[in-house]
């Protein structure tokens, strides 16, 4: 499904801010796979992601989504593999747009865009039930602009765009992250419900252990730019947070350092 | 001070307002729209008007004559568009450079001269100053160029509902969405570029038309009176007009106020030299007024993300 060879990618190269982000990564996933992503800061868990995503070239290396090679493709070729939601709840949607403008944007990912209508009014109706479902009450501001909804009704609805048009791979980057617990959750569980519903072959990048051991069927764990650890199946079920603090002071041989995956234990 | 002399020059304030009002319409589509300032404008405003000017004197058609200025200033808009997303030069250095370069393109156009006058004498015009007055309603320039920014308005209203349309509007708003949602920002950048260097183009052969000449000059300063129209319309009618066929009407309109009001100004007895002061003091303040408010008395905001998700 997804394959990433031996990806290098170093930042501002020959300044002071010399910082290699990716370190000969290696990573593939199976057809309908869930894997979390964690590491601690600067680990390169998002750099992974925006690598796949395209948002810039790698170094070295290559990427192939179902067997197409995609590591020379522009960003918004690559997009009509994939779905995205970011950390950032303003980074997903169009602010001065309509919930319902931005939904038919997402519904032609991939699409030659000409000069047919931007909306029609049948998809006006599909997107009212698609929203019904999301609980959030949103299917009666279907015309109402995007930036007057709260994060975490931002990132629902940047969670439905993404999979509108059913994408070969979800890439969820610490799409919780920005949000107060009780709504990150509530957005988690949607996450949930989505991938298992169209059956999405998905990348999650999260800060919270707990979190990445309860969701996917699968779990990475990187450190200077690798994936130092993978564990799946049975093992995965049985795994708890003390475990992973363990491995992770295994494998780095330094303790994690990261204050809100702690604290989040 | 006589108010009849007033009334007098106020058909001509409209009709120039309006001829501008397509020119910021124009703007509107790079500065609001797009989200990027873009000065090319001020080579396009001058461009335009020495084509049509060629083409007339070179015994073209008056609408071809036109057309061809329009497609000009698409070219203005492309050249920009290439130097921002092709060389990756920031946009408002790219237009400034577009517009230096049209500057000796303009010149050469117009045979070295810095003006070439057509009269509506020699040539049939689609528009004059001497048609504001005293002429059928429908030879009237002001209802000619209120014909065009009715249609204008009607074809961008069209396109900006369209599927690419939409895309412009978003990569303007939100260029990372844009790409994950696979737009190819870049082509969308230049394309919004060109319709509105071509919008310019347009507005520049018709005030060339209605003056009697072209001039190399004539763009000086277009960015800021564009930006001033915007300003203008947005503020005066942005309670009422909320559909966006109607704001680009209230940037034309915004565009009408300006020359209204500048018309009052120069009969009110200011020296005509401290017209381009003026306008830049006046956009300068219009820019100002939402920084200040924003920084002086925005209401605390609260702080963490809502919980009502």
């Amino acid at each position: 499904m997804l394959r990433i060879n031996n990806i290098y990618k170093t930042f501002n190269i020959g300044t002071i801010n010399e910082k290699t982000a990716l370190n000969g990564t290696c990573l593939t996933l199976n057809e309908g796979d869930f894997v979390t992503v964690i590491g601690g800061n600067g680990a390169g868990k998002s750099t992974l992601l925006n690598a796949v995503a395209g948002t810039w070239f790698v170094d070295e290396g290559s990427i192939l989504i179902d067997d197409v090679d995609v590591t020379k493709m522009p960003e918004h070729k690559r997009a009509r593999f994939l779905g995205r939601v970011f950390q950032d709840p303003m980074m997903g949607t169009a602010a001065t747009m309509g919930i319902d403008e931005n939904l038919a944007l997402a519904a032609r990912r991939g699409q030659r865009r000409g000069l047919h209508a931007g909306i029609s009014r049948a998809e006006r109706e599909r997107y009212k039930e698609q929203l019904t479902e999301l609980d959030l009450g949103l299917e009666n501001r279907l015309t109402s602009k995007v930036g007057l909804l709260s994060g975490g009704q931002r990132q629902a609805l940047t969670l439905l765009m993404a999979t509108l048009k059913k994408p070969k791979l979800l890439l969820l980057d610490e799409h919780t992250a920005a949000l107060d617990p009780k709504t990150a959750a509530k957005v988690l569980a949607l996450s949930d419900k989505i991938v298992a519903e169209h059956n999405l072959t998905t990348l999650m990048v999260t800060h919270n252990m707990r979190d990445a051991i309860a969701h996917g069927n699968r779990l990475i764990m990187m450190n200077e730019g690798r994936v130092v650890l993978d564990i799946g199946g049975e093992e995965k079920k049985k795994l708890t947070v003390e475990d992973l603090l363990e491995k992770f002071e295994a494998v780095s041989g330094e303790e994690f350092s990261n204050d809100q995956a702690l604290l989040s234990k | 001070m006589n108010i009849s002399s007033l009334f007098n020059a106020m058909p001509g304030a409209v009709a120039q307002g309006l001829i501008w009002g397509i020119m910021a319409i124009g703007v509107y589509i790079t500065y609001k729209i797009q989200d990027v300032a873009d000065l090319t404008v001020d080579g396009t405003m001058s461009l335009g008007g020495a084509i049509c000017v060629l083409m007339l004197t070179n015994g073209q058609n008056i609408w071809v004559s036109v057309i061809l200025a329009t497609l000009a200033g698409m070219i203005a808009g492309l050249v920009t568009g290439i130097l921002h997303t092709g060389m990756g030069i920031p946009v408002i250095l790219s237009g400034i450079l577009t517009q230096l370069g049209l500057y000796s393109i303009n010149l050469k156009i117009l045979g070295g001269k810095s003006n070439q006058a057509v009269s509506a004498d020699n040539y049939d015009l689609i528009i004059s100053l001497r048609y504001v007055k005293g002429v059928p309603f429908y030879r009237n320039s002001i209802f000619i160029v209120a014909l065009f920014v009715i249609a204008i308005i009607a074809i961008l209203y069209w396109f900006f509902g369209t599927e690419r349309g939409c895309s412009i509007r978003a990569t303007g708003c939100n260029p990372n969405m844009s790409r994950a949602q696979g737009i190819n920002t870049n082509f969308n950048t230049v394309l919004g570029l060109m319709i509105s260097n071509g919008l310019v183009g347009l507005a520049s052969a018709l005030y060339s038309q209605y003056q009697g000449f072209a001039d190399v000059n004539s763009g000086r300063g277009a960015i800021v009176i564009g930006l001033a129209a915007v300003i203008i319309g947005t503020v005066v009618f942005e309670k009422i007009f909320h559909n966006f066929a109607l704001k680009l009407l209230a940037v034309a309109l915004g565009a009408v106020i300006y020359y209204v009001v500048l018309q009052i100004v120069i009969w009110l007895g200011l020296d005509t030299n401290y017209l381009k002061l003026l306008s830049a003091l006046v956009v300068a303040i219009f820019l100002a007024v939402p920084y200040w408010k924003q920084k002086y008395l925005a209401k605390p905001a609260k702080k963490g993300a809502d919980t009502n998700a």
